[in-house]
């Protein structure tokens, strides 16, 4: 049993928050200390890395993840991220960065219009990432989605600069996107490498009981990432 | 002083809502082409004239009500302000 300090991640809990909770609980199984930050808190407590978690945040209303990014705990979280913070935004976490601006581009209704909740493929483009590390190139992992919102969208020249600079982390499966987003983009992160979003649901491929457990490579990277970076400051 | 801002996803920007409006028209009967699905926001702003009205605006617009990665706005202001 390794006496090491086990990785502090918060969880952030916003009004109509709804995965937090399956966020926190997949983090624990995977040896992290799971720490629920509430919405309204304009300090984070010391944490290796934080998760926006999927949900409803604030309604969704005007756009998904629109209102959330104005509530004190996501000034702090902006903060962390300047600061290099590792930040995982899941599903609704994810419009909230968007939205934000702490990720490029923004979620769209999905060209079905339709809510859809399933499995889908999706391929890791890059796995020398703090949220892929686990993952073989082009590894295609079993990751369920449940989304009314998740097209993907940047305009020619975004998209450009995405795919130039390497940011496009995951994508689904040509014949799997469950949404309509442009190039298949599933997961996006900033330039700098540190905030990383994306739609498809880690937090619930944990356990073969549901499936799959692809998810929790996706967490464990970064629960790696925080030791690591723990080890590294020591 | 009475604004209003209509919300329009940019050209070129897939509205499947705007699909699906035309699709429903199409079925009544309707001739129509290129249907759009935007939002109105109106708003009772606080401001003595119309340039103080539309700069408020424009900074709401720019900071909350559209994003404009996706969306266009364009603010209206009562005739003759």
């Amino acid at each position: 049993m390794s006496t090491e300090p086990r990785p502090r991640v918060g969880v952030v809990v916003f009004p109509g928050s709804n995965d937090d909770r399956d966020a926190a609980l997949a983090l624990e199984g995977l040896g992290a200390e799971a720490i629920l930050v509430w919405h309204g808190d304009d300090e984070l407590p010391d944490l290796g890395a934080v998760v926006l978690p999927g949900g409803f945040s604030y309604g969704d209303y005007l756009r998904c993840g629109a209102i959330a990014r104005f509530s004190p705990a996501m000034r702090a979280v902006a903060d962390f991220a300047a600061n290099g913070g590792l930040v995982l935004g899941i599903c609704n976490g994810f419009q909230v960065l968007c939205e934000a601006g702490l990720l490029p581009g923004a979620l769209r209704p999905n060209m079905s219009l339709a809510f859809v909740c399933r499995d889908v493929a999706v391929r890791v483009e890059r796995t020398d990432t703090p949220f892929t590390s686990r993952c073989e190139t082009s590894q295609e992992l079993t990751i369920p989605v449940k989304h009314g919102e998740g097209c993907y969208f940047a305009d020619e020249e975004l998209l450009a600069e995405l795919e130039a600079s390497g940011q496009v982390v995951l994508r689904y499966r040509e014949d799997d996107n469950p949404n309509g987003s442009i190039d298949g983009i599933a997961g996006v992160a900033n330039a700098e490498g540190n905030v990383f979003g994306l739609m498809p649901h880690p937090e619930h491929a944990v356990d073969s009981l549901l499936g799959s457990t692809d998810g929790a490579l996706v967490l464990g990277s970064l629960l790696d990432a925080v030791r690591d970076r723990a080890l590294a400051t020591a | 002083m009475r604004v209003s801002v209509l919300v329009r996803p940019k050209p070129g920007i897939l509205d499947p809502q705007g699909e699906a409006v035309e699709a429903s028209l199409r079925h009544l009967g309707f001739a129509v082409d290129d249907a759009r699905v935007g939002r109105l926001v109106d708003l009772e702003v606080d401001a003595s004239d119309a340039a103080s009205a539309r700069e408020q605006v424009e900074r709401m617009c720019a900071e909350l009500l559209a994003n404009p990665l996706i969306e266009s706005y364009e603010i209206e202001l009562p005739e003759g302000s």
